[in-house]
């Protein structure tokens, strides 16, 4: 009989390089899977949240409704968020997505529509002057100059959903949150805590990104400042 | 439809609400870590923040420590807590978990309240010959209070959001009834769980909700 291998998996220690390296395909799935579900729910949820934010502008007695859902919606635990979503759903990664939606609409919402609020009269009123229609008005004022705030709720929204993704564990589809549970589940700690890294890595990698991102489109708000 | 008769059927049974897995105990478990915790996480984070707030001091880390809490997930740091020697210590993982992701919260809101105090009050005050524990206590506090409860309704929903994921790793409360349901693929039981989540977070948010409302006219008076 062999001895059994004197490595850091055998040893089950917190930080093994051995585990990156056997795993790397697990891991890479995982990413992969982590990154599809929040990407997707994203961009769903910008895609929901700006017209409704123009709309909630437009009929101002559509603001308190839309903002009272969607506040009602984020109160909701986001395991029983999942779980109410089962019988639509089914076991899938779309549960998980339109869970992850419906969280980030509120963030989304809340802003742009802040951001659009915050545009002045003036501002509208030059654009008026111009010979601007509400349409053009819309597109090449009023939502560039609500940017800054609706990026800063689109960089709260990604990195809670790059967080929240890892409760899609309990219907088998949380990306990282997979690996997570199975660790528990296995006493092994070194998954549970590579796996916790990269989901923060990811976080943090997304929020500078997007940050970026604000920087090159909003180059008026760095020539204010200077 | 069926799924929503039956989870109303699974709620209204009362052979749900009896023993230790029942609903009674969950809900019970449920209220005693939220509310636990929170007294907790006040206890720990509104004097570091109001003292903070008074002197100025520490401001990046305080408003940076929320940021921090978004991008960490609730579920990894349960499991991580559940690996280490907490984790042999019953609920210890999900108390650890719940003070630590209700702690950001009441930091930054309460910091931030305090800062937003109007200056020219604290000079007044100052003038007048308030000392700075005066000041703290007479002026700054409940001119900040609004803020601070704003923080605290934060916290305890957060509080509610994450013991109910600690099911997932073990813990105890209203969770464990889904997670239950998921083990025994029982989508009534999922679903009766998930509205007794839902509920009951929703409920307390609206009691924070009124207190919030009616605290600032209080302190006005």
């Amino acid at each position: 009989m062999t001895a059994p291998p004197d490595d850091c998996l055998a040893r089950n220690e917190w930080i093994c390089g051995d585990y990156l390296s056997s795993r790397r395909e697990i891991l890479l799935d995982a990413v992969a899977q982590h990154l599809r579900i929040t990407l997707l729910a994203v961009l769903v949820a910008v895609l929901l949240a700006v017209p409704l934010a123009v709309l909630a502008r437009r009929w101002g007695w559509a603001a308190g409704p839309v903002l009272a859902v969607t506040t009602v919606l984020y109160t909701i635990p986001s395991l029983a968020m999942f779980s109410l979503l089962l019988p639509v759903y089914g076991l899938s990664s779309a549960l998980v997505v339109a869970g992850l939606v419906l969280y980030s609409l509120t963030l989304l919402v809340r802003n742009v529509l802040a951001g659009l609020r915050a545009v002045p009269e003036e501002t509208r009123q030059a654009a008026r002057g111009m010979g601007y229609g509400p349409v053009r008005l819309l597109l090449t004022v009023e939502l560039p100059l609500a940017l800054p705030s609706s990026m800063a709720g689109l960089r709260i929204a990604t990195v809670s959903a790059v967080s929240l993704a890892t409760v899609g564990a309990i219907v088998g589809f949380g990306g990282l949150g997979n690996l997570i549970y199975a660790g528990m589940n296995t006493y092994f700690k070194a998954q549970v805590l590579t796996a916790s890294v990269l989901c923060v890595v990811i976080a943090v990698a997304a929020d500078l990104l997007l940050l970026g991102v604000q920087w090159l489109i909003t180059p008026w708000t760095r020539a204010a400042r200077r | 439809m069926n799924t929503v008769t039956g989870a109303w059927d699974w709620l209204t049974d009362p052979a749900n609400w009896a023993g230790a897995d029942g609903i009674r105990h969950r809900l019970v478990q449920h209220l005693v870590l939220t509310a636990v915790c929170l007294v907790a996480s006040c206890l720990v984070a509104l004097p570091v923040a109001l003292v903070l707030g008074h002197l100025g001091r520490g401001g990046a880390l305080a408003v940076n420590i929320s940021n921090v809490g978004r991008a960490v997930p609730t579920f990894a740091v349960l499991v991580l807590l559940l690996l280490t020697p907490v984790g042999d210590w019953g609920e210890g993982p999900t108390i650890v978990a719940l003070v630590l992701f209700a702690v950001p919260p009441l930091l930054t809101n309460a910091y931030v309240g305090m800062r937003e105090v109007d200056r020219d009050v604290v000079r007044a005050a100052r003038g007048m010959g308030m000392t700075g524990p005066q000041l703290l206590r007479r002026v700054e506090v409940p001119l900040a209070m609004p803020m601070i409860l704003n923080g605290v309704r934060i916290a305890a929903v957060q509080l509610v959001a994450t013991a109910t994921i600690a099911a997932l790793a073990g813990g105890g409360g209203l969770g464990r009834i889904i997670t239950a349901g998921f083990n025994l693929a029982s989508t009534p039981q999922v679903v009766a769980g998930a509205v007794l989540v839902a509920v009951f977070a929703l409920l307390v948010e609206a009691v924070f909700e009124t207190v919030e409302r009616l605290a600032p006219v209080r302190g006005s008076r």
